[in-house]
């Protein structure tokens, strides 16, 4: 039982790491892109980029299976290439990294949106070309909100339930997360599983909210 | 007193002095007219002069001028050149864009790279010349011990003479500066004035100094522009337009 415990808190952490690094580079941008850039249908991004926090994940679970599977749009370009998402690892990955990019999205956009334009335009006075004034003085000054969003959207991460049960199902050592497991193990009366799956939560949360307030006080 | 590496430099005949002065000049066209709501500032200034105090009082207009040459605003008419090269010019729809003006800009409240140490910051700009001279850049401005402090830890004197190494560093084809004395204490405004002198006259970057008092105006400028409302009430000598 034990490697079984262990192999599943491996596997959700792994896994929430794998996420918060694939949502990074879309949530960094798609962020700056709602702090400093107008344009038509912004409105129509935003609510987009946020539907994830209010829709049922058990839905954008639905969303995600019929986008991704053989038929889906996405899962029928991938298909060709012998990439196949759905009940797999990756559609762990995928669900949880959806999941958790509103909550980054949303950290990192009120941090660039605290960046003083000033502080870009002295760079551009210097000669500094846009990517430079970006990497250089924009994604440093954000860098907090940027950390922040990433922690949360990790946290978020490792709870995720709803959407990775339907686009990834409960799959004993291939797709079985702490939350799945959790729901799995107490269905099926294996209280014992369920309450060691229960304690790792705890604890992984516990050092997560630890490491975001350490965070929010260092320079 | 102001970096022994400009000594030689100094102790020119007359003729080398006139070259130096010749060197140090530039024309300043400033004939635009730029709009923020319901303030316009519209100079209409050709001159010629190794510094220009912009004078005036608080509103006056001063800084969006150092915003315009910076390329920071963009006025709706006219035209600003330096040297003769057109930064702006709505006729010909030139309006050169910030990174490529080669201004130096030093706004009243520095804009320091707060997460970057003071090395970091002064060399932030690539040096546009291979003559940029670092070490001695940091000597003149007395930076040269500072080069790994935060930025948060320095003195308003510090502060000043730090963004003004930071905006020299590249070469700049003039400098501009909004009120540099403001935030430093008195004890220590005699060393930025004379830094600022040296800039003019060692390192020949024209400055355009934006200031409210008179004294600052004649001891750096040798053409003063006196503002009033976004207009210009008077320009010529310091010593026959200010107070």
């Amino acid at each position: 039982m034990a490697t079984e415990i262990s192999s599943i808190a491996l596997f959700t952490t792994a896994a929430a790491l794998a996420a918060t690094v694939v949502m990074l580079p879309p949530g960094i941008a798609l962020a700056w892109v709602l702090a400093r850039q107008q344009f038509r249908g912004k409105a129509v991004v935003e609510t987009v980029a946020s539907l994830p926090l209010v829709m049922p994940p058990v839905a954008t679970g639905l969303l995600l299976l019929w986008l991704l599977g053989r038929r889906g749009p996405i899962g029928r370009l991938l298909e060709p290439l012998g990439i196949e998402v759905v009940f797999t690892p990756a559609a762990v990955v995928v669900a949880m990294a959806i999941m958790g990019l509103p909550l980054l999205v949303r950290t990192a956009r009120a941090g660039f949106e605290q960046v003083t334009r000033r502080y870009e335009q002295m760079a551009e006075t210097l000669g500094a070309k846009p990517w430079r004034v970006f990497t250089t003085v924009t994604l440093p000054l954000a860098r907090r909100n940027i950390l922040a969003g990433a922690l949360l959207g990790f946290t978020r991460a490792l709870g995720e339930f709803g959407a990775t049960i339907v686009v990834a199902g409960s799959i004993p050592g291939r797709t079985r997360t702490l939350a799945v497991g959790i729901y799995t193990y107490t269905e099926t009366g294996q209280d014992a599983r369920a309450a060691a799956l229960l304690v790792i939560s705890v604890a992984l949360a516990f050092g997560a909210v630890l490491v975001a307030n350490r965070l929010a006080h260092v320079d | 007193m102001l970096g022994s590496v400009f000594e030689p430099n100094m102790n020119t005949n007359r003729e080398g002095r006139t070259r130096k002065r010749e060197r140090s000049e530039a024309r300043f066209e400033l004939r635009f007219s730029l709009t923020q709501g319901t303030f316009t500032v519209a100079p209409d200034l050709d001159l010629t002069a190794r510094a220009v105090a912009l004078f005036g009082p608080s509103g006056s207009g001063k800084t969006s001028i150092l915003e315009a040459i910076a390329g920071l605003r963009t006025p709706q008419r006219g035209r600003i050149a330096l040297g003769g090269r057109a930064l702006f010019d709505a006729a010909s729809h030139t309006n050169v864009h910030v990174r490529d003006r080669h201004i130096g800009y030093v706004p009243q409240d520095l804009l320091l790279f707060p997460h970057m140490d003071v090395k970091s910051n002064i060399t932030y700009a690539q040096p546009r010349r291979s003559t940029v001279d670092m070490d001695g850049l940091a000597h003149l401005l007395g930076v040269d011990a500072l080069m790994d402090r935060k930025v948060a830890g320095l003195s308003g004197g510090e502060r000043q003479r730090v963004a003004l190494a930071r905006a020299l560093h590249s070469g700049p084809d003039a400098l501009l500066l909004d009120e540099p004395l403001a935030a430093v204490d008195l004890a220590r405004r005699r060393k930025i004035l004379d830094a600022l002198i040296a800039i003019r006259d060692d390192l020949h970057v024209p400055l355009v100094y934006v200031t409210h008092s008179p004294e600052e105006a004649r001891a750096v400028a040798d053409y003063a522009v006196v503002l009033d409302d976004g207009k210009v009430t008077a320009a010529g000598k310091p010593g026959e337009v200010l107070p």
